[in-house]
């Protein structure tokens, strides 16, 4: 029998004896209450009703006509909140109410997850409070206002490295202190089991959708798929659906600085380890340490990986490469130009690492890029930054 | 074969400190100094913390203890050379604490190794939970190391029999649901916690986390606890005293009077 906590060798538990009983009763209300026709029928209003599901899947003329192939957007953009991580943040939020915890706590990067777990919060009336790293508040003003005006409590961190890494430990330790009335809404395919699966399959409406869509406009499946890859979340709900099938999946890493630089390109340039609870591909020294990832994007700035894309990874199933800061900042840009869609600088390296990609695609072949997220967020940061490009 | 750290729970016919410092804090020098001097003010255990940097069962003293250990240059390299060195001197029974990745980037069984020949007794490792305990407890008892597993207020007792069964040396009780650190006062649902494990574990029982005064001590051995294990409240006098070695010595020497006088 597999170990359904494990991805090949990755994935597991290791977390302190304390969270124990909480991750055995999140799998029991996963495993029982999600399925339920209850469950299902509230998710269903939420996605569709309140969210805005499905979203569409966007042919690119202009894109295409400069990739020569045929490249499509899977507009996640287009969600309520701006971006994918609402489908989890919702389908954990009613989990847990459905579990009869109170109190939501997570941890955001960039702020998209903790503007997502807040939107949640509100509309099924639980309180909220976001771990934050300070450097990470400083960066992302706008969504920390978005958490506030929706009603959640934003608690910067200040330990380690004052980014996404300390957020999640210091969401561990509030969990450990809390853990009879509060859910910890983790906002990737990261931490202990069954937080990575039950993760992915919320996320994998992302993949369902494409699929449909895809074979409703070409009458047949993609001939290649491409995400970003931070923790993974969005990567891995488009990919699922198609791990089955002879479409192409590729993962866009955080290359940072580029190959002598900081970097957050984990799966390329990691070893595996364990961090926050799950054996997976790591950015840390000779002795286990970890060390401090970069990113032009904060929801890219992790130095660890989701476990399954460490499996697929090692099985050859996704190909990952790393995106440079810079590389990502040019497809942001050509991006809003060529379509008139301001992309998140997260998704910008997927369409970076699409273009690569298109290279070895006919004129005829399908690409799909996912869409993460909106990149309104990053105005400001790339305004600056680009200044003399604008 | 009954371990140092066995022997010691048996023959010392009252409870027993275990004393927490963190390795190489502030400098491997200093730290293996500060282990001697616990152990000359009563400890009767010394638990040495391997640094890591992402500790998440730790609250703010210990995460800051090993932030200096590391900055320091604190590797498992340091630990070993610091075992052997207190070896050297002592029979007192030496306990590491360490997080898993630490373990698993040594290469699980060297790092067993290494500790016991370096003349470590015991290994606590905090987030190894019993379903990912087995290759750390069969490289333990290859070994001849204790492996010290956890017990929380929020295990099972169908767990809590597992635990025993798998664990050597002792069972450390987490006396908060929290991270460590000191705390005012002990939960009160720690009494009726001590002495359920007791009932159902051979092995002796004690508490750790949250532990600071000699009253707290007080309470847990009435409670039945079979020991107690003082961290943060000791290794928060580094800090205090960081600037002078010589008042760091006599802090942390007093702290552990204080809670050994509780216990005799």
């Amino acid at each position: 029998m597999t170990d359904p906590s494990r991805f090949g060798v990755y994935g597991g538990r290791f977390v302190p004896e304390t969270l124990m009983a909480a991750l055995e009763e999140l799998e029991r209300g996963f495993r029982t209450i999600v399925p339920g026709k209850k469950f299902q029928e509230e998710m269903k209003y939420y996605l569709h009703e309140y969210a805005g599901r499905r979203t569409p899947l966007t042919f690119c003329r202009n894109v295409s006509r400069d990739f020569g192939c045929r490249v499509y957007l899977k507009r996640e953009d287009l969600l309520h909140s701006g971006a994918h991580k609402l489908n989890n943040a919702l389908g954990q939020a009613l989990l847990a109410k459905f579990m009869g915890k109170h109190r939501l706590i997570a941890e955001t990067g960039a702020g998209q997850h903790g503007v997502a777990t807040a939107i949640a919060g509100a509309v099924l009336g639980m309180q909220v409070d976001v771990f934050m790293g300070e450097e990470d508040i400083r960066r992302q003003k706008l969504n920390v206002s978005r958490m506030k005006m929706l009603g959640a409590r934003v608690v910067p961190v200040s330990s380690g490295s004052r980014t996404l890494k300390d957020a999640i430990n210091e969401a561990l330790r509030d969990w450990v202190t809390n853990v009879a009335t509060t859910h910890y809404l983790i906002g990737s395919v990261v931490g202990p089991h069954p937080f990575p699966t039950m993760v992915r399959d919320f996320q994998t409406v992302i993949g369902n959708e494409t699929r449909d869509q895809v074979m409703e406009k070409e009458g047949r499946l993609p001939d290649g798929i491409v995400a970003c890859v931070g923790g993974g979340s969005n990567a891995i709900g488009i990919f699922t659906p198609f791990l089955g099938e002879d479409t192409r999946l590729f993962g866009a890493e955080a290359g940072g600085e580029g190959p002598e630089g900081r970097h957050g390109a984990t799966l390329c340039r990691g070893r595996p380890g364990i961090l926050h609870g799950t054996y997976t591909y790591l950015i840390q020294d000779a002795f286990g340490q970890i060390l401090e990832s970069h990113s032009i994007s904060a929801g890219l700035d992790y130095p660890g990986v989701g476990p399954e894309h460490s499996y697929l990874r090692d099985s050859g199933r996704v190909s990952y490469h790393p995106v440079t800061d810079r590389e990502a900042l040019d497809a942001f840009l050509y991006l809003s130009r060529s379509e008139g869609i301001i992309p998140a600088l997260e998704s910008a390296h997927a369409v970076s690492l699409a273009e690569r990609v298109a290279t070895r695609l006919q004129k005829d072949d399908v690409l799909v890029i996912n869409l993460s997220g909106r990149g309104d967020k990053d105005v400001s940061q790339v305004a600056s930054m680009a200044g003399d490009l604008l | 074969m009954t371990s140092r750290i066995g022997l010691a729970f048996s023959g010392a016919g009252r409870p027993l400190l275990v004393a927490c410092l963190v390795a190489g804090d502030p400098d491997e020098r200093t730290s293996l100094e500060l282990m001697k001097e616990a152990e000359n003010c009563g400890a009767d255990i010394i638990e040495l913390v391997m640094p890591h940097s992402d500790p998440v069962a730790d609250g703010p003293v210990m995460q800051k203890a090993m932030q200096r250990a590391l900055s320091a240059g604190t590797t498992p390299d340091t630990l070993f050379s610091q075992i052997r060195n207190f070896r050297s001197v002592s029979k007192t029974p030496l306990l590491v604490l360490t997080y898993a990745n630490i373990v698993v980037q040594r290469g699980i069984a060297t790092f067993y190794r290494e500790a016991a020949e370096a003349g470590a007794d015991g290994i606590a490792i905090a987030d190894v939970p019993l379903e990912e305990s087995d290759p750390f407890c069969v490289a333990a008892r290859n070994e001849g190391i204790d492996p010290v597993l956890f017990v929380s207020q929020t295990t099972s007792h169908e767990r809590l029999e597992r635990i025993v069964a798998g664990a050597g040396g002792f069972l450390y009780l987490v006396a908060v649901l929290g991270v460590t650190g000191a705390r005012e006062q002990i939960d009160p649902r720690v009494i009726g916690h001590i002495r359920a494990v007791k009932a159902a574990s051979a092995l002796p029982v004690v508490p750790g986390f949250g532990i600071g005064t000699a009253g707290q001590v007080r309470e847990l051995v009435r409670a039945g606890a079979d020991g107690v294990i003082v961290g943060s409240a000791i290794v928060r006098e580094i800090e205090r005293t960081f600037e002078d070695p010589f008042a760091m010595r006599e802090a942390v020497g007093g702290k552990v009077r204080e809670m050994a006088s509780a216990l005799r």
